[in-house]
C-alpha cells in the first residue's frame, strides 16, 4: 500500500527500452529528467519566493502580496513575466563575455547538485557513491560565478560584493564540509541512498547523540552562510553594498541569480534533511507499531519536502530576525569558533562511532 | 595619466556611497577613501537638497517663515516649530499661556519618541535586520494618528505659533495619548527583546565609531552623540525652556563614547520622554491657547536667539530683525550638520559595515543638515 515514484519510472524506463534503440532510449530519458529538473526549478523558484514574501510579510506585521491571483499566488509570476521583458543592460566598462557568462554559472551549479538527492522513495536521478563529495564540490563551483559577475561588472561595490563572497564561502564550506562528515563516519558510505537508508530505524538526528546535534547547528550556520542569506548576506548587504555582486545585473541575468539564490537554499535544506532527518523516511517512534504504520501511510515524497520546508522555514526565520554580521567577524565566527568546534565534534563522532554507542 | 597611475599605485578605493543609496537616509553624498575593507577617510558631500530655507526665511514674515522650518528636520517638526516661536517671543516679549506651555512640551515630546522610533527602525535596518523597521512603525503610527487629529498633518506639522499653539487640542487628544503609553510600555520591552538583546547587534554596536568627550565637543556634537561620550549637554535641563524646569525627568549619559553607548542614550531618552508625557497628559491646565498678539507681528531692532532639544542635539535660531515686517537675516544651528562633521573622526579605521552603523546611530536627517 506503499506510495511510491519508482513504478512509474521503471514503467517508463521498460516502455522506452522495448521500443526504441537502447542509445536513443538513454537520450531520451536524459532530456526527461533534464526538462523536470528545469520543471522543479521553476516551480521551486515560484514557491520559495511566495513562501519568503507570506513568511517575511507575516513576521513583519504585514500581509504580503495579495492582489494578483488568489492569495496573491501570481505575484511571482507576474514578476517573472515582467523581468522576461526587461531589457538585460550590459555595462560599458563591463567584461562582456565574463558578465553574461556568470549567471549561468551559478545556475548550473545550482542546478548540478540536484543529481544524488533523493526526492522519495527509490526516486534519485543518480544515486553516485560518492554523492556527499559530489555535493561538496559541485555547491562550491557556485562562487567563481559570483566572483566572475562582480570582477566582471567593473562595479566597486560589485567588487566588493564579490570578494566578501569568495572569503566567506571559501571559510564557511570548511565547517559544512566537516559537519557533513560527521554523518558519513556513522554511515560509514558517502552514497546519499545509503545515507537515507541508515536512518530506517532513526534519524541520525535522534540516534546520533550530541555530536550529530552539534553538527546539525553547525551545519545550519555554515549553509545559510554559503547560500548568502542574512545574517551571513555580506555579498549583498542591501544597506552597505546597495545589491553587492548583482547590482549591474538586471531583468533575465538578475532573474538568474535570485532564481539559483532559492534553489541553492532548497538544495542545502534537502541536504541537510537527507543527512540529519532522514531523507524520505518517515518518522518512526521505537515499539508503537500503530503509530509507526500510519507515518508509513504518508507518501515518501511528502516526508522529503515536508523536512525541506521545514529546514528552508528556518532559514527565512534566520533571515527575518537577526542583523548582519560585519565581515571580520563572520571570519572569526567560522576561523575561531565553528572549524575548531567542527574539528572536536568530528573527534568525539569518531570515538563514539568507534566504540559503537549509538543506535 | 600620469596622475590616473599615480592614484592606481596607491591601492586605495575610492567610493562614492550616495547621494542615491539605501543607508545615507537621504540625499547625502559620502565620498569614502577605502583600504580593502578598511575605511581610511569619508568625506561628505553636501548641496543635493540644498532649497536655501534660510535664504527664504529673509522674505516671510514672523508668521510665515516657522511653516519652512517643518521642512529641515522633517522628523522634529514640531521642535523645530518650537525654537523659532521661542525666538520671535523672545522678540515681541509675549507671555505664553500655561496651556499652551503644556500643549507645546507634550508635542514636543510625542514628536521626540516618534523621530526615536523611526530611528530605532532604520538603524536596525542598516545593520541589516528588516523586520523591527516595521515594528517601529506600528507604534510610529498610533503617533501620526494623534498629530493628524490635533495639527492636520501627519509629517511636516505646523502647529506652534508665536503666541501659543494654533488650535486647542482635539477632544480625543487626551484618551488617545493614554492609550499610546499603555501601549508603547508594552512594546519597548519587544524592542528590547528583538534588537537590544541581540548578540550580533551588540556587536555590530559595541567598539566601533568611538569619539572621546574633548573630540565630541570639539566637533561641536550635540544631543545624544555628545550624551554617549558622557557630557551633559541637555538644554532642556541646562537652558530649560516652557515647563522643562518644572519636569521631572533625568538626562541619559553612557561614558562608551562608541555607537551602543549612543544606542543606549536613545533608548533611554524615549523612556524618558514617555516619564514626561505620563506627568502631563492628566495636567493639562484650562484656559487659552495662544496670547494674544497682534495680526502683523513686527520684531524691534536687534538680534534675537534661541536654544531647544531635538531628537538630533541643540537647535539653534538666530534672528537678525532690523525692525521690518521680515528678518533681516535668520541663521539655523542644526544639530545634524555639526555630528555628521564628526563622522570621519569616527568611521576612521573602522570596516564599510560600520560606517552605516555609525550614520545609524548619528541619526541623520539629511534635509537638516542641507537646509
Amino acid at each position: 500500500m506503499e506510495f511510491s515514484l519508482s513504478a512509474i519510472a521503471n514503467q517508463v524506463d521498460t516502455w522506452l527500452h522495448a521500443n526504441c534503440a537502447s542509445w536513443l532510449a538513454l537520450t531520451i530519458e536524459f532530456v526527461i529528467v533534464g526538462l523536470l529538473c528545469i520543471a522543479l526549478f521553476a516551480v521551486l523558484g515560484l514557491v520559495l519566493i511566495m513562501m519568503e514574501r507570506k513568511v517575511s510579510a507575516y513576521m513583519q506585521l504585514r500581509l504580503g502580496p495579495n492582489r494578483v491571483g488568489p492569495k496573491g499566488m501570481f505575484q511571482t509570476l507576474a514578476d517573472t513575466l515582467k523581468l522576461l521583458v526587461k531589457e538585460g543592460l550590459t555595462p560599458n566598462g563591463a567584461d562582456k563575455f565574463l558578465f553574461n557568462l556568470a549567471p549561468f554559472i551559478v545556475m548550473i551549479a545550482a542546478m548540478l547538485v540536484l543529481a544524488p538527492i533523493g526526492f522519495a522513495k527509490d526516486f534519485v536521478i543518480w544515486d553516485i557513491n560518492i554523492g556527499v563529495l559530489y555535493i561538496s564540490a559541485i555547491s562550491s563551483i557556485g562562487v567563481i560565478g559570483i566572483l566572475m559577475a562582480g570582477w566582471a561588472s567593473n562595479n566597486k561595490y560589485s567588487l566588493l560584493g564579490a570578494m566578501r563572497s569568495g572569503a566567506q564561502i571559501v571559510s564557511y564550506e570548511l565547517s559544512a564540509g566537516l559537519s557533513i562528515l560527521t554523518i558519513v563516519i556513522f554511515t560509514q558510505d558517502m552514497s546519499m541512498g545509503q545515507i537515507v537508508a541508515s536512518q530506517a530505524d532513526g534519524w541520525w538526528i535522534w540516534k546520533g547523540h550530541i555530536p550529530v546535534i552539534i553538527s546539525f547547528i553547525i551545519f545550519l550556520i555554515a549553509v545559510t552562510a554559503e547560500t548568502n542569506r542574512a545574517p551571513f548576506d555580506l555579498a549583498e548587504a542591501e544597506s552597505e553594498l546597495t545589491a553587492g555582486f548583482h547590482t549591474e545585473y538586471s531583468g533575465m541575468k538578475f532573474a538568474l541569480f535570485f532564481l539559483a539564490e532559492y534553489v541553492n537554499i532548497f538544495i542545502v535544506c534537502a541536504v541537510g534533511a537527507t543527512l540529519f532527518l532522514g531523507g524520505w523516511m518517515p518518522l518512526h517512534i521505537g515499539n508503537w507499531a500503530d503509530f509507526n504504520r500510519i507515518m508509513d501511510y504518508i507518501p515518501s515524497s511528502v516526508w522529503f519536502f515536508g523536512k525541506t520546508f521545514f529546514l528552508i522555514f528556518v532559514i527565512m526565520w534566520f533571515r527575518w530576525t537577526f542583523p548582519r554580521l560585519r565581515i571580520d567577524q563572520l571570519l572569526n565566527l567560522e576561523w575561531k569558533y565553528l572549524l575548531p568546534i567542527s574539528m572536536f565534534n568530528l573527534l568525539l563522532a569518531t570515538f563514539i562511532a568507534i566504540q559503537g554507542w549509538y543506535l | 595619466m600620469l596622475q590616473e597611475v599615480a592614484q592606481k599605485e596607491t591601492g586605495d578605493l575610492v567610493i562614492n556611497v550616495g547621494p542615491q543609496h539605501p543607508s545615507t537616509h537621504g540625499v547625502l553624498h559620502l565620498v569614502i577613501t577605502l583600504n580593502g575593507e578598511t575605511i581610511k577617510k569619508v568625506e561628505p558631500h553636501l548641496g543635493y537638497i540644498h532649497r536655501s530655507i534660510e535664504k527664504m526665511c529673509e522674505s516671510l514674515s514672523y508668521r510665515q517663515f516657522i511653516y519652512s522650518t517643518s521642512r529641515m528636520d522633517y522628523l522634529s517638526a514640531h521642535i523645530n516649530n518650537h525654537a523659532c516661536a521661542l525666538a520671535v517671543e523672545k522678540g515681541l516679549q509675549i507671555e505664553i499661556p500655561e496651556r499652551a506651555q503644556v500643549i507645546r512640551v507634550l508635542m514636543d515630546e510625542l514628536t521626540r519618541l516618534a523621530s526615536h522610533q523611526l530611528w530605532w527602525g532604520a538603524l536596525a535596518m542598516d545593520v541589516g535586520a528588516i523586520t523591527p523597521f516595521f515594528h517601529a512603525f506600528r507604534e510610529r503610527e498610533v503617533l501620526n494618528d494623534i498629530m493628524e487629529e490635533t495639527c492636520g498633518a501627519r509629517l511636516t506639522m505646523n502647529y506652534m505659533v508665536p503666541g501659543g499653539v494654533m488650535f486647542d487640542l482635539h477632544p480625543n487628544f487626551q484618551s488617545r495619548v493614554k492609550d499610546f503609553i499603555t501601549l508603547f510600555k508594552s512594546k519597548l520591552p519587544e524592542y528590547d527583546e528583538l534588537v537590544t538583546g541581540n548578540v550580533i547587534f551588540q556587536n555590530r554596536m559595541k567598539q566601533v565609531g568611538f569619539i572621546s568627550a574633548e573630540d565630541a565637543v570639539s566637533y561641536g556634537c550635540t544631543g545624544p552623540t555628545l550624551r554617549g561620550s558622557g557630557v551633559s549637554c541637555d538644554i532642556r535641563k541646562h537652558h530649560p525652556y516652557e515647563l522643562y524646569d518644572k519636569l521631572q525627568f533625568t538626562e541619559p549619559l553612557e561614558t562608551g563614547g562608541d555607537c551602543w553607548a549612543r544606542y543606549l542614550v536613545r533608548m533611554e531618552e524615549m523612556r524618558q520622554s514617555l516619564h514626561i508625557v505620563e506627568q502631563l497628559i492628566d495636567n493639562i491646565p484650562e484656559g487659552e491657547f495662544q496670547a494674544k498678539t497682534k495680526a502683523v507681528l513686527k520684531l524691534p531692532k536687534g538680534e534675537f536667539y534661541s536654544r531647544v532639544e531635538t531628537a538630533r542635539g541643540e537647535l539653534g535660531v538666530y534672528i537678525v530683525s532690523e525692525g521690518g515686517l521680515t528678518p533681516y537675516r535668520i541663521k539655523f544651528r542644526s544639530p545634524g550638520f555639526s555630528n555628521l562633521s564628526a563622522l570621519d573622526h569616527m568611521a576612521r579605521g573602522q570596516k564599510i559595515g560600520d560606517l552605516v552603523a555609525i550614520m545609524g546611530t548619528l541619526d541623520l536627517v539629511i534635509p537638516d543638515i542641507d537646509r
